[in-house]
């Protein structure tokens, strides 16, 4: 019967593993799609970063309520791995609380602070439900979340109370027996929480609370698996993106704006015709600006993927506040979805076979596009470090320098430019007026 | 006052301590040049040795950029960093946040290094310095000014006390509105939106920006950027306030208070 057990855990535990491993090489494939971009500089910034907006969630703590009950799920999820670790150990091995002998005393401590860790995953889970679901803040009930988003978000809610209350039936099941002297299982000393349940199973015959251990440890562990397939198909990709997003987060002021040294170079040469002798000719026709997620760089493609939406991004946004089409959360939900069946022609096809879509217009419109304030509400608000900013610029460039395609208004602005050396059409004679009307 | 251009230094065979950057808008725009030339005044009255380019200065491209127009962007850039290293320029001094940020952040890939620095940066340490002293009870003390933090400069280049100390010196009430610093709200202006429409919506963020100033019970909406003045004057106006609420400049502010 044991070795049954283990044999279904390890075939069990082998699928999960390899399905997952699966969908993280196409998730890497993916974006990798994106356009080189060298992010390895300052190692030592980047590692605060990590430090502050990854594992401090810094960003989080502009919000301190709602900061505080994330913290609570966050660090429940990150610690109870440990738990599961012994888990894993269990069913590999056919033991039972494999960690007794190895910590002794300070075993039913750890497991206490589990526990406790637990009920607040469960409280914070259920007030983030209700929030969601019944008090409907604004930026939980727009449109950018209808169907498949909207319903993500409660699964996850909803399967990390499930998780955490079948680690909790367990673990009283188990105090229970401890308490009947049972030789399966180990004596630990009482767990914080669950030691004060278990009088409430004292009605259970041995059988059933061995049912409910049993079944609290499989339903956990193989939920557990479950879950970690669902993540990389869900916006709770997030809880192992946000590392590496925070790694890679930019490191220049908001405000600047990434140069184009292909413009750069022409220009350049329009300007210093004499230096086109010495350049050497770029290879091939160079793309300005983006039309798909294989124009953007690999840090907007991960940043898609890091998106939890949160819709905190849309909730400062000037445009989406007054109306707009413009929500930077659909930016990068848009750009995570066209990435994704991008991926999925890839799966199928090969290589990527050209399905007429675009990530422009197919996903995102002009007018989205051309509503953009440039603001930087949408940067600073975003806890996991991701720029729409930079995407929707990207695609602005596309329109503008590929497709000739601007409001009149800024036809004019740009000839006013070009002509007047100003966005007005103004003479350039005027340009010191003021000055000399002090002057006189 | 006599102001000179960096041409007439050059000329002399001298260079200023500072150039001062006027930008499109507060060459061109009429009420924009209202703050330029009370920015000129601080700095002459101050004795800062100063200088303009004059006609010589040129869009810094940054509508363009952002609006997506690399090309015209790039073109304005590389003419400018080429008069503004030809004159040896060290130091620029610019009441445009705009200009600020493409000038500090974006010429250097382009070969324009400079030190760059917005007025109220500048209007800053002349105040710690001691060259700005303010009258005795000025023209608002004890009254209620709001100040609007410019995406630019606040969001895009983390200035947000410098303007705040500022202000201080007018011995007023400063008081806040609800989005305020790194929350605060765009005046709708950037990103090229001045040169166009906005977009279908339920209302224009220069009204949402207005109403919220006009909330706040000042009588004095401080602003630090010539788009955002615009903006929020006619926000001001949508509220049918404009004879009790008025929007200056910061160096308009301290410009009527010197001594
Ligand atoms: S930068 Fe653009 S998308 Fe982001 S908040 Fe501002 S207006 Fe919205
Ligand atoms: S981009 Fe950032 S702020 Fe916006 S929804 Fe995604 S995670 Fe939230």
């Amino acid at each position: 019967m044991r070795i049954v057990q283990e044999l279904l855990f390890i075939i069990a535990f082998s699928v999960a593993v390899y399905l997952f491993s699966t969908k993280v090489r196409q998730i890497r494939r993916n974006i990798l799609l994106g356009r080189d971009e060298d992010l390895n500089d300052h190692p030592d910034l980047r590692w605060k970063n990590v430090l502050l907006l990854a594992f401090g969630q810094k960003k989080m703590f502009r919000n301190p309520m709602v900061a505080v009950l994330h913290f609570f799920v966050y660090a429940g999820f990150i610690i109870i791995n440990l738990e599961i670790l012994e888990i894993i150990l269990d069913g590999i091995l056919g033991t039972h609380r494999v960690f007794v002998s190895v910590l002794g005393s300070l075993y039913p401590v750890l497991i206490g602070a589990f526990e406790v860790l637990a009920v607040l995953v469960i409280l914070g889970c259920a007030i983030f439900l209700i929030r969601r679901n019944i008090l409907k803040l604004r930026r939980f009930i727009s449109k950018d979340l209808d169907g498949w988003p909207r319903s993500d978000a409660n699964y996850i809610l909803i399967t990390e109370i499930v998780l955490m209350t079948l680690f909790l039936t367990m673990n009283t099941a188990d105090q229970q027996m401890q308490l009947r002297g049972s030789a399966h299982y180990v004596t630990t000393g009482p767990f914080l929480i669950t030691g004060s349940l278990a009088p409430l199973f004292s009605g259970l015959s041995d059988g059933t609370l061995v049912g409910l251990e049993r079944g609290g440890w499989w339903l956990h562990i193989l939920g557990v698996l479950a879950f970690l397939n669902y993540l990389p198909y869900s916006k709770h990709l997030h809880i192992i993106l946000a590392f590496p997003n925070a790694y890679f987060a930019s490191l220049e002021p908001m405000g600047e704006m990434e140069n184009m040294p292909a413009v750069q170079r022409e220009v350049q040469l329009m300007l210093q015709p004499e230096l086109a002798a010495s350049e050497p000719a770029p290879e091939g026709i160079p793309k300005f600006g983006a039309k798909d997620v294989s124009d953007l760089s690999w840090k907007n493609l991960l940043d898609a993927y890091s998106c939890t939406e949160c819709g905190r991004c849309s909730a400062a946004c000037p445009a989406n506040l007054t109306g707009k089409t413009l929500s930077p959360r659909k930016i990068m939900m848009d750009t995570r979805d066209r990435l994704e069946e991008v991926g999925r022609n890839i799966n199928a096809n090969g290589t990527f076979t050209d399905d007429g879509k675009t990530l422009l217009r197919n996903y995102i419109t002009e007018e989205e596009l051309r509503a953009c304030t440039t603001c930087n509400a949408c940067v600073q608000e975003c806890p996991v470090s991701i720029s729409p900013l930079d995407i929707i610029l990207q695609l602005r460039r596309h329109l503008v320098m590929e497709e000739s395609s601007a409001p009149t208004e800024w036809t004019g602005m740009f000839s006013n430019i070009e002509n007047n050396m100003a966005p007005w059409k103004f003479s350039m004679d005027d340009r010191d007026k003021w000055a000399e009307e002090m002057n006189q | 006052m006599q102001i000179k251009t960096m041409a007439t230094y050059a000329a002399n065979g001298e260079t200023p301590e500072i150039l001062f950057w006027v930008g499109c808008a507060g060459s061109f725009d009429q009420r924009a040049q209202k703050i330029t030339k009370a920015f000129a005044t601080i700095l002459d009255k101050t004795g800062v040795q100063f200088a303009i380019l004059g006609k010589e200065e040129s869009c810094t491209g940054d509508p363009a950029r952002r609006a997506g127009n690399e090309f015209i962007f790039q073109m304005m850039a590389q003419n400018n960093i080429q008069l503004l290293n030809m004159y040896g320029v060290k130091k620029i001094v610019t009441a445009c946040p705009h200009c600020f940020n493409i000038l500090k952040n974006e010429y250097p890939a382009l070969g324009g290094n400079y030190e760059v620095i917005h007025h109220t940066t500048f209007l800053q340490s002349l105040i710690d310095e001691g060259k700005i002293r303010m009258k005795e009870g000025g023209a608002f003390k004890g009254k209620k000014i709001t100040y609007h933090d410019s995406c630019y400069l606040g969001r895009g280049n983390n200035i947000y006390e410098a303007p705040r100390k500022v202000l201080e010196t007018l011995d007023a009430e400063l008081v806040e509105m609800k989005r305020c610093r790194s929350k605060g709200l765009c005046c709708g202006a950037g990103g090229a939106q001045m040169f166009k429409e906005e977009e279908k919506g339920n209302t224009r963020i220069n009204f949402e920006r207005g109403r919220e100033a006009v909330d706040t019970g000042a009588s004095v909406i401080a602003a630090n950027c010539p788009f955002c003045m615009t903006m929020l004057t006619d926000g001001v106006k949508e509220t049918g306030k404009e004879d009790e609420v008025k929007v200056l400049d910061i160096a308009e502010l301290i410009a009527m208070n010197m001594e």
